[in-house]
This record gives structure tokens, C-alpha cells and sequence, in this order.
């Protein structure tokens, strides 16, 4: 009697996880795991690939011809994430933040055109940009005359100092609705009592925002840091429109994702090296797990949730 | 009867009885296809050259079947692999096409005799490392020099510069009447540094051919003086060139040329099609200006593509006839007037009916030729020498790296790998 009180296996539940597992095992954990398992292979003599062990690795961090390419693109990789967190996610807060005052008109159309560029292609993004700050053909240098600044206007673009952060604020541009969206959906959630409490209980709106609001959405500025880390580290799209794969001048705008589509793929005379190239992959994922490790350890156990 | 005609099973089997009539003929013909990375030239080869050599060969038939470029050499492995590629193959120059034949893809074409009609620089593009086995039957190339404005300098009474003050005499004045941008080049895509830069105006001074085998076997290095002193000359452009330069594209630096802003362009010979259709004024082109007091000139005829045929073809015979009548006259005369800048490889004294395709390919004659250095065996390592070529171009441009640094860097990266240049 005991045994027919047992609830059967629930076999409805494999069976509607089922498609989705297939599809995520066979287009994203079998690649991953076959790039990790690639990059420990090397080219043999007789033209296919033979295991080295870490030989790719240590190459690509010891040996000066590939190592100062890839510190240089880590480097630039790093610089690229901190201008998105330093200038995307507190103009998306601010913006989210003058979304939900109360008394603004338009809303809706303020709303739609920030995030209008996320829906945009990188691609035509780029094209946008370069034209806009092109010397030539651009309204850049004109505006820049407007307001007497002229002087100051250069072919950031196309020089050393000033390439990688132009292409940092032309991403920060496309990409602030992002953060906005999700911070304002967050602000919406928070229930309007909160927000009266505070008022009677006599605080000021910048107090009410730091004290009440800001603490409610601090989970969800965590989440929008940890997907701009990923979203940085896996970039590629913009600065191979704009700047090519060999990321000029000087591999100044050079970023993992180029590094490895030139590795991988190869351009020009250079021939690609699949084996390299899943080196150069591996070493990106490690650093994105690392990093989302640290961020789940040290700073998402410290953030107080609030159930509203 | 013809009641009989009209109904339709009388008339199929008509058509059968007529069709077997007329493909009895077509069956015995030898039918080759051609695989090739020019998708862009498909209707040429269909309505120009393919027709022509068919009324000379009536018994063999061509059909053109190209690939997109970026496509090409990876679809060509797979049909080649299967074997069902193409009986004739479009080759790339030196590396790409080196490993189709070493794996056995490409017939040994050392006995064709039409190979007789080519000079050697041209063959070398596809032959083994020794130039023992020739694989693939040149067929174009395209050639370096600067093309100029002629309204403009008309306008400023400017004649074309021959040596290299007086080239830089023609840029002064340019830039003293100021309505013109002198020079107009970008160093954003950093090639055109590269490629109309140095390998434009550096053959001159390597001395072509002598200075590129030289740096094959090892004696000569990027460190020597004639390196530098290309680097040298192109440190020389940077103030003749339009302010924000750095990020011009090579697309801007063909808009303004052809919007009549600038007056002297450095040029491969393939922009001659761009600026046939879109500029509205008459332009010319002069060859890269020789070192003060140097007789001889030197300029990079580039060896672009080639055709060689596959081992597996069914039809080996109709493809050397096919190939011995591409290293005639009549292909000659056909293909380079057809694609404008593209120039073919044989020895023949073709008349081109472009102004400017004439101009430079009559530089043949006055000067020796050579190809671009980096494309025959350099590029085989890492840091892949082409890649650093272009990053130090665009540099030396700039006026971030100096000529001599410029020269060091190359070397450096060059003796990482490749033993002639370890010692």
C-alpha cells in the first residue's frame, strides 16, 4: 500500500525541459566545452592537430610575440569596462531616476528614443559615428566651432591617445538604455507607501533617493555591473566596424574579441590558428568567470534584499 | 498533321526527338567550368571572353562558376576534397595556392607551352619555394603610382614630377595655393599605407626584384638604408596630407579625390574603374617619382591572380587548350580592356583603350618590375610581417614611429621566425 502512495517520477517535467536543454547542450556547452579541450591541442607535422598541454598558454603569456599582444588587448579590454561602469551605469541610473519623477511630460518618447540606438546594429552604429566625427564630411568639428570649442576638435578616431575612449563613449551611447530600463523598472516596483513614508516622515527628495529608493534597486545596479563586465569582455563588433580587425593605429583599439578573431580566423597573409585561437578564447572566459566570481562572492552576498 | 502537332504528348516527343538531335553534338563536347573568387566580373566572362574562345575552340565548352571572395578558398578546399570542383581554378598568389598543390590538387604545369609567353617575375607568384614546378598560368596583376587631377593642375601650372624633389617641389606649390588637399591618402585602415605607401614608392629604392630576393635569402634587412629611406620619404607625406588624415577611411580618400578636392591620389590601378565612373574631370597618372639622380626606375606590377587546372579534371586536354589560349594575345587584348587596371601578365604588346590602364601599364617598358615583398614566403610566420607592415605604414605616417624604428620593429618581428633573418 506504502509503494502507491509514492508520487510517480514526474517524467511531464523532462519532457518539457527537454528541447530547451538539447538546444542550450549542442549550440552552447558542447562548443565551450570543445574550445576548452581545443586549446590544448597544437599543430602536428602531418597537418592535423596533436595534444601540447598548456603549450598554447604558456606561449601566449610568456612569449613576447603573442604575450605583449595579448596584456595590450587586456589592458585596452579593461580600460573599455571601466569607461562603460564609470560613465554607462550612473547616466543610466540618472536617467532611470528622471524617468519616474512624477511630474515629467513625454515619458514615453523620452524613454523610446534613448533606448532607440540599443535596437540599432553596431554596425550602423559605427558607420553613424564615424561620419559624425569624421573631419571631413562630419557636423562634429561645426558644432564644436558653435559652442567655441572649436580649437579642440581632432581626428579622435584615428589617433592613439583618443581611439579606444571615442569608442568607449559611442558604445556608453548605444548601450545607456539598458541600464536605464532595468533601473526604472526597478524604481517602478517600488511601492508608493515607501516613498510617502518618507516624505511625512519628513525627508527631503535627495534623502528620500539615497536613503529609501537607492538601497531598493542596489540588486539591480548589481546585476546591470555584472552583465556590463560580460557584455565588455565578449565586445567585438563595434571596434572591428569601426577600426577593422587589426584594431589601429598601433593596436591601440585591439580588444580580446579582435585578438581572437585575428588568431582564430587569421587576416590577410596571416593564416588563422584554430588551436591558438581556442586559447585566446579559453583565457577570455576564465577571466570573465573569474570576474563574475568575485562579483558574486564579495559583492552579491553583501547587498541586502528587501521584500517589498 | 497538324492537328498531330498540337497535342501535347506529339509535341514533347517532338521535342525529345529534337532535342536528342541537337544534344548529340553538345555530348561530345568537352565541357570545362571555371572556379573563380571575381563574382564581380561574371557577366564579362560570359559575354566577352568565354564567347571568344569558344568560336576558336568549338568543341569544348567553358561555363564560368565563381565564388564570393571571402567564400572562395574555403568552398574551393571542400569541392576540391569531394571532387567536385571546377576542372579550372582562379589561384591566389604564393601561399594559398603553394598548399593546393603540394596536396595535390593543382596539375605540375611546367610543360605547358603557353608558360613561355610570361616573364619570370610574373610566374613566381605560383611556384614552389626552388621555382622548380610551376602550378598556376599568371593571368593579371595590378600596378602602383599615383594618379593626378589634370583640370588642377592645369589650374596651378603644375607638370608631372619625375624625380622625387620635384615631387615634393609639385606638393609645395599645391599647398601654397591652399584651395587643394595635396596628397590625399587616410591612415585609418592603415593598408593604403602600406600598400600605396610602401610598396609603391619603396621598389625604387630596394632596387625591385634584387632588394625583395634579398630579403628572402637573408642579405639584405629591414634595418638597411633603402628601408628606411622609404619609411623616410613616407614620413615626408604627413604635412601634404588633409588635416584628420588619421581617420580617413580609403573610401573618404576615393570621395574626395573623385569630388575634385584633392589633387594628387596614391593609386593601385584598379581605382581607375572607381574614378572612371565617379569623377566628372579628366585625371592621369604618373609612376612613383625615382630618387634624385637615380636612372633607373622600379615599380610593383603585383601578381593578383592566376588559373591553374585541377589533377582531377576529366577533360586535362581541353584545359591546357584552354589555358594556352589565355597566354595569347587575343586574351590578352580581351581581358584588359574588359576590366580596366587589371593587367595581363604576358609579354604581348597590348593595345588598351583606357587612357589611364595604358598609362601604367606602359611603365612596363621604361622600368624594371617587381612584386610586393611581403608576399612570398615573410608572411609565413608570426608576427606575420603584411599585419606589421601595415601597423608601421600607418604609423610612420602618423609620425608616431620614426623611420628607423619603423625599419627595427620589421626586423625584429621578422627574425622571431625566419632563420635568414636569425643570423
Amino acid at each position: 500500500m506504502k509503494h502507491s502512495e509514492r508520487r510517480p517520477f514526474p517524467w511531464h517535467i523532462l519532457f518539457f525541459l527537454l528541447p530547451g536543454l538539447a538546444i542550450y547542450l549542442v549550440f552552447s556547452v558542447y562548443p565551450l566545452l570543445d574550445t576548452l579541450r581545443m586549446s590544448f591541442y597544437g599543430d602536428a607535422a602531418d597537418g592535423g592537430h596533436a595534444f601540447v598541454g598548456l603549450r598554447n598558454f604558456v606561449t601566449l603569456l610568456t612569449d613576447s610575440t603573442w604575450s605583449d599582444a595579448f596584456w595590450n588587448a587586456l589592458k585596452n579590454n579593461f580600460e573599455f569596462f571601466f569607461i562603460h561602469m564609470l560613465l554607462q551605469n550612473p547616466i543610466g541610473l540618472l536617467l532611470a531616476v528622471l524617468l519616474s519623477l512624477p511630474k515629467l511630460r513625454l515619458r514615453n518618447t523620452y524613454r523610446t528614443l534613448i533606448f532607440m540606438p540599443t535596437m540599432l546594429s553596431v554596425v550602423i552604429i559605427g558607420f553613424i559615428w564615424q561620419l559624425i566625427l569624421s573631419p571631413i564630411w562630419g557636423i562634429a568639428e561645426n558644432f564644436m566651432y558653435g559652442i567655441g570649442l572649436g580649437n579642440h576638435f581632432d581626428s579622435w578616431l584615428g589617433k592613439e591617445g583618443t581611439a579606444l575612449i571615442t569608442l568607449g563613449l559611442i558604445s556608453v551611447w548605444q548601450f545607456v538604455g539598458i541600464p536605464m530600463m532595468l533601473i526604472y523598472a526597478s524604481l517602478l516596483n517600488i511601492p508608493d507607501e515607501i516613498v510617502d513614508a518618507s516624505v511625512v516622515d519628513g525627508a527631503n527628495p535627495l534623502q528620500t533617493f539615497f536613503y529609501v529608493k537607492l538601497p531598493l534597486i542596489l540588486p539591480t545596479i548589481a546585476m546591470v555591473s555584472i552583465l556590463t563586465f560580460v557584455a565588455n569582455f565578449n565586445a567585438f563588433e563595434l571596434i572591428y566596424a569601426v577600426k577593422g580587425a587589426l584594431a589601429g593605429p598601433n593596436f591601440s583599439t585591439d580588444i580580446m574579441g579582435t585578438l581572437f578573431y585575428r588568431t582564430f580566423f587569421g587576416f590577410q597573409l596571416q593564416q588563422g590558428s584554430p588551436t591558438m585561437g581556442a586559447a585566446v578564447a579559453t583565457l577570455m572566459f576564465l577571466i570573465i568567470l573569474a570576474g563574475v566570481m568575485v562579483f558574486l562572492l564579495v559583492v552579491q552576498r553583501r547587498i541586502n534584499r528587501f521584500q517589498l | 498533321m497538324s492537328d498531330l502537332t498540337k497535342h501535347p504528348f506529339t509535341r514533347s516527343l517532338l521535342a525529345l526527338a529534337l532535342g536528342a538531335a541537337l544534344s548529340g553534338p553538345v555530348l561530345a563536347k568537352d565541357k570545362l567550368a571555371i572556379e573563380s573568387w571575381r563574382s564581380d566580373d561574371a557577366n564579362i566572362w560570359n559575354d566577352v571572353i568565354i564567347p571568344a574562345f569558344e568560336k576558336s575552340h568549338p568543341d569544348i565548352e567553358v561555363v564560368f562558376t565563381p565564388t564570393p571572395p571571402t567564400d572562395y578558398n574555403s568552398a574551393l578546399q571542400a569541392r576540391l576534397q569531394a571532387g567536385t570542383a571546377g576542372d579550372l581554378i582562379a589561384c591566389r598568389p604564393f601561399d594559398a595556392s603553394l598548399e593546393l598543390y603540394k596536396s595535390g590538387f593543382l596539375t605540375n604545369l611546367n610543360d605547358l607551352q603557353g608558360m613561355a609567353a610570361f616573364p619570370d617575375v610574373a610566374k613566381t607568384a605560383w611556384q614552389t619555394d626552388d621555382g622548380k614546378d610551376q602550378f598556376c598560368l599568371p593571368m593579371a596583376s595590378v600596378i602602383h603610382g599615383f594618379i593626378y587631377n589634370k583640370a588642377i593642375f592645369k589650374e596651378l601650372n603644375l607638370s608631372v614630377p619625375k624625380t622625387e624633389s620635384e615631387f615634393f617641389s609639385v606638393l609645395d606649390k599645391i599647398k601654397e595655393d591652399g584651395q587643394y588637399t595635396p596628397l590625399v591618402m587616410g591612415t585609418a585602415d592603415q593598408w593604403e599605407a602600406a600598400t600605396m605607401g610602401f610598396q609603391n614608392i619603396g621598389p625604387n629604392y630596394w632596387k625591385g626584384e634584387e632588394g625583395r630576393k634579398a630579403l628572402i635569402d637573408g642579405s639584405a634587412k629591414f634595418t638597411d638604408e633603402p628601408y628606411v629611406k622609404t619609411f623616410d620619404e613616407l614620413a615626408k607625406w604627413k604635412p601634404y596630407l588633409r588635416r584628420g588624415f588619421e581617420s580617413l577611411k580609403y573610401a573618404d580618400a576615393q570621395n574626395l579625390f573623385s569630388l575634385g578636392r584633392g589633387a594628387i591620389y596614391p593609386a593601385g590601378s584598379w581605382d581607375i574603374q572607381t574614378f572612371n565612373t565617379q569623377a566628372d574631370f579628366e585625371f592621369g597618372a604618373f609612376m612613383p617619382p625615382v630618387p634624385d639622380g637615380q636612372g633607373t626606375c622600379y615599380i610593383s606590377d603585383h601578381t593578383d591572380i592566376g588559373m591553374g587546372i585541377n589533377s582531377k579534371s576529366a577533360h586535362p586536354e581541353a584545359a591546357k587548350a584552354f589555358l594556352n589560349w589565355m597566354a595569347s594575345e587575343e586574351f590578352a587584348t580581351l581581358f584588359a580592356n574588359a576590366v580596366p587596371g587589371f593587367f595581363p601578365l604576358s609579354n604581348y604588346q597590348v593595345s588598351i583603350k583606357d587612357p589611364v590602364a595604358q598609362e601604367f601599364v606602359s611603365w612596363r617598358k621604361q622600368c624594371k618590375t617587381t612584386i610586393r615583398n611581403s608576399y612570398q614566403i615573410l608572411s609565413r610566420g608570426t608576427p606575420n610581417l603584411e599585419n606589421e607592415l601595415w601597423n608601421v605604414s600607418a604609423q610612420v605616417i602618423n609620425g608616431t614611429l620614426t623611420p628607423e624604428q619603423a625599419g627595427a620593429q620589421l626586423e625584429t618581428g621578422l627574425s622571431k621566425w625566419y632563420a635568414p633573418h636569425q643570423k
